[in-house]
């Protein structure tokens, strides 16, 4: 049973894929700008900018170019970038390795930490502890992650205190985590515009659970509290935080975009904002599917992980 | 135990033969300081059961936690103290520190939950969730050992103890499996005391029944002390030596079983035992009047109504005569009108035919078909001709069945839950539709009313086909077929009014005015004993008996043929469910409507049936007029549920 709707969910995430793959092609084709004079330039002649159209397959009816283009995904082609007019597979390389640094360390701080306070202020519910994290994540939540990371940088790295650099600038070649201290303040910006949600799910599915018969029926089996909370009602609240979780790393891939930019990392979303800047389509092609892909893939995770730690599911009844 | 039983609350030295003794025990609420247990006292002696008997609201779960130091999320401790024995020594549990007092919660004193389904973890296999209690008190000295241990109590609540069916999850287990799980895992460590709290409400009575054999053997073969939470006086009778009966956070009488049962001193004990239904009929359970304040005057109205033959007076939908309701375009506005009809003249005639059976249905004041042994058996049928002949000429399409189901199947993938059901009401006629959980007896109900639409065979209407399901039956039909839900604490939304409520069906009717609805919604408030002002209430400010109420009230508004109660009395206390049974019966009484009342409670019969059919596994496997059921049962498996009854 549990293959079978596994076996589902990936199904319909390889239909979802499909459907994103369509509608990035034909958004893309909608941005105004013509490739090929994109790579040429304003001084190309015509002669030059029909022979590139032609080698570009530009010519080709387009949904032609959207199966050569989908079946280049598939081994790894993602075309060529207009603007460096190498591969865009080569283009994007590293900077995919550094975004996944930023967001994987962000997931790893922000989750336990979401997780943790969650569960601390369900545990002080209506006292002072609770309140005053109820309270800074909301304002955490409200707030832009634009805003939240020129306050840090403002704090950090300008007049309050010069500690942490508010840009990102490796030399070129050399990767981003040989300078550990410029990823701080990037990291802490995304970590902080995920967790609040997360603090507040757990604390609300914390709650929901401690008062519920098996909880207390733990503590009047005389369980420690301790494990009353670990073995007894942390299992189950996690459950439904584990989706919220999956929401939040996938945006994550999305809102790496504006921290990027905000920092100046070498990143995906850099990449993302300068090529739709330069009109390189194959690039926001590339990065597009990529960022659906990631969506897509954390969401099916989380839903596996629904499906096996739900006993319901793994045995028959 | 003779020594506690009369006077608790003086002496001063526990007893040395005494398990748990709560003295002057009080508890108020956090939030206003408002008192909710005054002074409760109590002991129970090794080996013995006491049962705490109250309604809820009268605080005995509360009283029934404090004695493991335990108090819910908005209660307190205000004085009084809870002395357990700890290997022989008295213990107050309340000055004890918390570690100290979860040594002797679960090790000493342990506690079965109301509900297993919801005080099992879902997500731990039952040998594991019994082992953890055997590991936090350090059960013996090995792993070996409490795995034994664990072999052992599944062997003493009568469960199978193989690393199998050790492995498995909550949820694989049936109902009352699991209340036994609750119980194993309470007694693994062999406690002093046990506190109990309902663990068979909700249970059918087979099971019941297994499980309060299972508690008294366990109490008497190991010389536990039981205190056994309970609203209900029958199952006390079975498994209980003592009692104390409980009322608004006080103790009103206490002592022993044959006393209190038998020769009850408190007038609130006298309530409570009138409200058991019994197998026999002897005692009338419409006689109840209001216990907890949750009724309004229930039988003051009847009175009048069943004794003279006319019942009009107070309940009386004048809105039904003055405004024909349900505008039906449709053939079905014979039927309909005819109905209406029904339910002006029924009132007159049925006592009427009633009376000449010998007070079956206005015996006394319930107009329940309660005693009169004598006239049972003919009365069944003999009702149903009343309303028959006098609803006069329109029916001529129906001359037998209002609702007549034949050869009705469902199965969901290999399970057939419905396997050829054929049954049918006359009009004015009361059926009780009995099985245990599982056989199939609320998705019957469902299919009859169209909500599960995806069954086989056919279900008439006054011998007109209906459509399977309720969206393709036509506004006429479904208005003459309504259904009464089992939890009254789920089937009202929340957020609407009680008139709201209730006006939702009388919306089918497009032609009605605002003003008109209003009319017919009070009338129908009253016809439930409600009263007018509970109009602009919400549901979370009423009872559950109240809120039955309003969900009968919703069902009736429309004035239908066939009123399906599905378990409408399961949640709620033996007294409201006998306020509600009397309820309905009266008015089923007034209108003539035929009535299917699904039930696994085979104790209430002679109170609401005229017929009774038994359904298991899908099948009817008796069906006659209830005192020949009762009397002659045919089939092996309702002689079985007849001898399980818990009976005073």
């Amino acid at each position: 049973m549990i293959a079978r709707m596994i076996v589902k969910r990936l199904l319909i995430s390889v239909v979802i894929l499909l459907l994103v793959s369509l509608l990035v092609f034909f958004a893309t084709l909608l941005l105004p700008g013509d490739p090929a004079r994109a790579i040429l330039g304003q001084q190309a002649t015509p002669e030059r900018l029909a022979a590139l159209r032609e080698q570009m397959g530009l010519n080709d009816p387009v949904w032609l170019r959207y199966l050569s283009w989908l079946g280049g995904l598939f081994i790894g082609d993602f075309g060529t970038s207009a603007a460096t007019g190498g591969p865009v597979s080569e283009l994007l390389g590293d900077r995919i390795g550094a975004s996944l640094v930023l967001m994987v360390l962000a997931a790893v701080i922000a989750v336990p930490a979401g997780i943790l306070v969650g569960t601390y202020s369900a545990l002080r519910r209506g006292r002072g502890g609770d309140h005053t994290a109820s309270g800074v994540t909301l304002v955490l939540a409200a707030l832009p992650e634009f805003v939240i990371g020129i306050v840090l940088i403002t704090l950090f790295s300008t007049t309050v205190f010069t500690l942490l650099p508010s840009v990102t600038m490796a030399p070129p070649g050399e990767q981003v985590w040989n300078y550990p201290s410029q990823l701080v303040l990037p990291v802490v910006t995304l970590a902080l515009v995920v967790a609040p949600y997360i603090v507040r799910m757990m604390r609300a599915t914390m709650i929901e659970v401690l008062d519920s018969g098996y909880v207390e029926m733990a503590r009047l089996k005389g369980v420690p509290e301790r494990q009353v909370i670990l073995r007894h009602a942390l299992p189950h609240a996690l459950a439904p935080v584990a989706q919220v979780i999956a929401i939040q790393l996938a945006w994550l891939a999305g809102g790496i975009v504006v921290i990027e930019f905000l920092f100046r990392y070498p990143g995906m979303g850099q990449a993302l904002v300068d090529a739709v800047a330069n009109r390189d389509v194959q690039v926001v092609q590339a990065i597009s599917m990529l960022i659906a892909a990631l969506y897509v893939v954390v969401n099916l995770l989380a839903d596996i992980v629904g499906i096996l730690t739900n006993p319901k599911l793994r045995t028959e009844a | 135990m003779s020594t506690t039983t009369d006077t608790p609350r003086s002496d001063g030295s526990a007893p040395a033969g005494t398990a748990l003794e709560v003295r002057d025990l009080r508890v108020a609420r956090t939030a206003d300081g408002a008192e909710v247990l005054h002074g409760v006292s109590f002991a129970v002696a090794p080996g013995t059961i006491l049962a705490l008997v109250g309604e809820s609201g009268s605080g005995k779960t509360t009283a029934g936690l404090a004695g493991l130091g335990h108090f819910r999320r908005g209660l307190r401790h205000t004085g009084g103290t809870v002395l357990v024995s700890e290997d022989g020594h008295a213990v107050d549990i309340l000055e004890l520190t918390e570690p100290e007092r979860r040594r002797l919660r679960g090790g000493s004193i342990s506690y079965v939950p109301q509900d297993p389904a919801l005080s099992l973890n879902p997500a731990m296999r039952i040998g594991a969730q019994i082992l953890e209690v055997l590991h936090v008190h350090g059960y013996g000295g090995s792993e070996q050992e409490r795995r034994d241990r664990v072999a052992q109590v599944m062997q003493d609540v009568g469960m199978p103890h193989d690393e199998a069916a050790l492995r498995k999850f909550p949820h694989q287990l049936s109902g009352g499996q699991q209340q036994r799980i609750g119980i194993a895992m309470a007694f693994a460590c062999r406690p002093a005391v046990m506190v109990l709290d309902e663990p068979t409400t909700g249970l059918d009575v087979s099971t019941q029944a297994l499980v309060l054999e299972t508690v008294s053997e366990l109490a008497a073969r190991h010389d536990v002390a039981g205190v056994y939470i309970t609203h209900d006086l029958a199952v006390v009778a079975q498994v209980a030596q003592q009692v104390a009966v409980m009322k608004s956070g006080e103790l009103v009488e206490q002592g022993d079983c044959a006393q209190v049962l038998y020769r009850p001193r408190h007038p609130y004990t006298r309530k409570l035992l009138s409200a058991v239904p019994d197998l026999e009929g002897r005692r009338s359970i419409g006689d109840v009047d209001a216990i907890t304040g949750d009724l309004p005057a229930v039988d003051a109205p009847l009175d009048a109504g069943g004794e003279t033959g006319t019942a009009d007076a107070p309940p009386q939908p004048d809105g039904a005569a003055e405004a024909p309701r349900p505008v039906s375009p449709s053939a079905d506005a014979a039927a309909g009108g005819d109905l209406r009809g029904e339910s002006r003249t029924v009132p007159g005639e049925v006592p009427a035919t009633g009376q000449a059976h010998a007070g079956t249905v206005s015996t006394g004041n319930g107009a329940i078909p309660a005693g009169a042994g004598s006239a049972d058996g003919p009365a069944g049928p003999g009702v149903t001709e009343g309303p028959d002949g006098t609803a006069g000429g329109g029916n001529a399409s129906a001359p037998e069945a209002v609702l007549d189901a034949r050869d009705l199947r469902l199965a969901y993938g290999a399970h057939q839950v419905l396997d050829g059901i054929s049954l049918s009401l006359r009009p004015g006629e009361s059926m009780m539709l009995l099985g245990e959980s599982g056989s199939g007896k609320t998705t019957l109900a469902r299919c009859l009313s169209g909500l599960i639409g995806s069954y086989e065979g056919e279900v008439r209407l006054d011998g007109r086909v209906l459509a399977p399901a309720t969206r393709q039956r036509s506004v006429e039909e479904r208005r003459r077929i309504q259904y009464v839900f089992q939890s009254p604490f789920s089937s009202l939304n929340p957020r609407r009014t009680v008139a709201e409520s209730i006006e939702v069906p009388l919306r089918m009717n497009y032609s009605s005015t605002p003003a008109q609805r209003r009319q017919w919604v009070l009338d129908a408030l009253d016809q439930v004993k409600l009263g007018r002002e509970f109009a602009d209430r919400r549901p979370g400010e009423l009872s559950g008996g109240e809120r039955q109420r309003v969900a009968i009230a919703r069902a009736l508004v429309n004035a239908p043929s066939v009123l399906i109660c599905d378990e409408v009395t399961s949640a709620l206390d033996v007294s409201v469910q006998a306020s509600i049974v009397d309820l309905l019966r009266t008015l089923q009484i007034e209108t003539g409507m035929a009535m299917l009342f699904v039930t696994h409670n085979i104790a209430l019969a002679r109170h609401i049936s005229q017929r009774l059919a038994v359904l298991q596994r899908g099948k009817i496997v008796d069906m006659d007029d209830t005192a020949v059921v009762l009397e002659q049962p045919k089939h092996g498996y309702t002689r079985e549920l007849i001898a399980n009854v818990p009976s005073l």
